[in-house]
């Protein structure tokens, strides 16, 4: 289906082409629709909101939500919280992750089909399993409510994940670099740091920028783990001003919702290209 | 999450010899134990501990003692009408989200495999809801779907229609309505990893097919489809296990109601365990939940291993 079909070729159906677009306009607006009228209502007024009957589009950019969600002490503290509990999974995970992989893929021991089939198996079970003896664990060694036991079972869920992205660039890179490295003398380590890990270095970045949304993006976990208001996350935040005067404060909640997106939203538009086609290959090729 | 992968033994092997460089297997211990170790003592663990609480009668609370009851807690569970019916919505929500997940996703991944003018913004488009957090999702669709303000009503007011529905608080339509929301934010993995399976198909063979004189249609059915099938076998599975446990976006959306008709399972589970405190029981209900969706997937994929060796 790489072939253009039908329209281009003569003697085809000729309305195949117009049809196809409009497909594809019915798409775009199931879409986008929902994503713009978020944005329309973070820019509202709280007269607008009520007006029964303003129009789709706000009536002048009024950054007012935004501010107001920004100053609201909670949702500032809680992004901090998810800021810091993101990147704090992320090096920890990756630094784990890098040198297991790549001993996975090159030695060729039986972990590797065992790594394989826990990661398999650990997306089956419901999570009401893992999370109620993870509780009462975390409870003993008193990490419930605090930072460090949340960063602790975000790590632990995301490193199969990134081990299985990671092992998909790692086989990807021939074996004969390195030989080449070796037979011309280059130590291991050399080896590893000049020709290995800057050839790994997109499989490496992407690897990296997913666990960091997961765990910027991660929800039932922290609900079950943070009852502390200071150290809840931001989608747990989120989730309660739903509850509480989301109600009232439509645009406030959309102000909010919006600003929380902004840095999975801005990983995906740089690496939109190198996901459908480094992500892919790094996982289809396993 | 694009764990599509063939099975990694299966590609295509090379020579089995061994890398002059590994020293064996002993060699990858050390590297591989930072991953190990955390991993067994949070996941492998967890797990071992959680499936055993499900025959206990484990019960929140301070030096309250745990004590094996056997089958206790799915005699029990069997004659629970409430979990049975959560169970029911939880299938229904599950394969109604993975099926038309799956036809939607192939549509547009369809499409946008096609030489179309537009197509990068839709691919992008297509990209976002998976950037989005899924509580960010239920609070968009929560605006989206406000009986008042929100603009599905106004589109059905402006065209003459009944304008005041309360779409999530109305237990008749409550989950169907649900089941869009969870088709919207699931779209883009299916459709990314079905247009990356298009991409993989050999645009020989659809060429040949069409010089044979196949029809559009003949060749999406005996060409491509065919080829596609791994993927989609791969892609559904997962969507179907993802589905099944879903949890945040209803939870926000409806937090199960209105009068328990969004009650996923997962959703049950937490409650029982969380607000009532009941571990153990709580516990034997994702054993169930593990038990059903297993068996029913290995039929599923047993099914369709012997589709493909024929």
């Amino acid at each position: 289906m790489t072939t253009s079909t039908s329209g281009s070729k003569p003697g085809r159906n000729p309305f195949a082409r117009p049809l196809q677009y409009l497909a594809l306009l019915a798409y775009m607006c199931f879409l986008a629709f929902p994503l713009l009228f978020l944005l329309s209502t973070a820019f509202k007024t709280s007269r607008e909101l009520r007006s029964p009957d303003a129009g789709v589009l706000p009536e002048s950019l009024n950054w007012q939500n935004f501010t107001d969600a920004i100053e609201k002490a909670d949702l500032f503290t809680a992004a901090g919280n998810s800021l810091l509990v993101a990147v704090t999974t992320t090096v920890i995970v990756t630094a784990v992750a890098l040198p297991a992989a790549y001993a996975l893929v090159r030695f060729r021991t039986r972990l590797r089909g065992l790594a394989t089939g826990w990661i398999l198996l650990s997306q089956v079970f419901p999570f009401i399993l893992i999370i109620i003896p993870l509780f009462l664990l975390l409870k003993n060694i008193g990490l419930v409510n605090t930072l460090l036991g949340l960063v602790l079972v975000y790590a632990v869920w995301a490193l199969p994940f990134s081990l299985w992205m990671l092992q998909g660039y790692v086989a990807a890179i021939p074996v004969e670099l390195e030989e080449a490295g070796a037979v011309d003398g280059a130590s291991r380590m050399r080896t590893l740091g000049r020709i290995v890990l800057p050839l790994l270095a997109p499989g490496l970045v992407a690897t990296s920028l997913f666990t960091f949304i997961n765990s910027w993006n991660e929800f039932f976990f922290a609900l079950v783990l943070i009852q502390d208001p200071d150290m809840q996350t931001l989608p747990l935040a989120l989730a309660r001003f739903v509850g509480s005067e989301g109600q009232v404060q439509l645009g406030q909640l959309a102000a909010a919702a919006l600003l929380a997106c902004i840095p999975s939203l801005g990983f995906f538009m740089l690496i939109q290209k190198r996901l459908t086609a480094g992500l892919l290959s790094g996982a289809v090729k396993g | 999450m694009t764990t599509i992968a063939r099975p990694l033994d299966e590609r295509p092997t090379r020579p089995r010899r061994k890398p002059r460089l590994s020293g064996g297997g002993r060699d990858a211990w050390p590297l591989v134990l930072p991953a190990l170790l955390p991993v067994m003592l949070f996941s492998v663990y967890p797990l071992v501990y959680g499936v055993l609480l499900g025959f206990t009668d484990a019960h929140a609370g301070l030096g309250v003692e745990t004590h094996f009851n056997g089958i206790d807690n799915y005699v029990e569970l069997a004659g629970n009408g409430l979990f049975w019916t959560s169970f029911k919505i939880g299938l229904i929500w599950a394969f109604s989200v993975t099926i038309l997940q799956f036809l939607a996703s192939l549509g547009l991944a369809l499409l946008l495999n096609l030489d179309l003018r537009l197509r990068w913004l839709a691919r992008t488009l297509a990209l976002v809801p998976w950037a989005m957090p899924p509580v960010i999702i239920a609070i968009m669709w929560q605006l989206m779907l406000n009986p008042n303000y929100g603009p599905v009503n106004r589109a059905l007011g402006a065209l003459g229609l009944p304008g005041d529905v309360n779409w999530l608080g109305e237990s008749s339509i409550a989950l169907p309505v649900v089941i869009v929301v969870g088709v919207w934010a699931g779209m883009p993995q299916t459709t990314i990893t079905l247009l990356a399976g298009l991409q993989s198909v050999p645009a020989e063979l659809n060429e040949a097919a069409a010089i044979d004189g196949a029809s559009t249609w003949r060749r999406f059915w005996h060409v491509t489809l065919p080829a596609l099938r791994p993927i989609i076998t791969a892609i559904t599975t997962l969507d179907l296990i993802w589905n099944f446990n879903s949890f945040a976006l209803v939870f926000v959306l409806t937090a199960g109601g209105p009068g328990g008709t969004t009650m996923l399972p997962s959703l049950f589970a937490y409650n029982e365990a969380f607000r009532y405190g009941n571990f153990g029981y709580a516990a034997a209900m994702g054993n169930v939940m593990v038990v059903l969706i297993g068996v029913f997937l290995f039929f599923y994929l047993r099914g369709q291993m012997r589709r493909r060796l024929q």
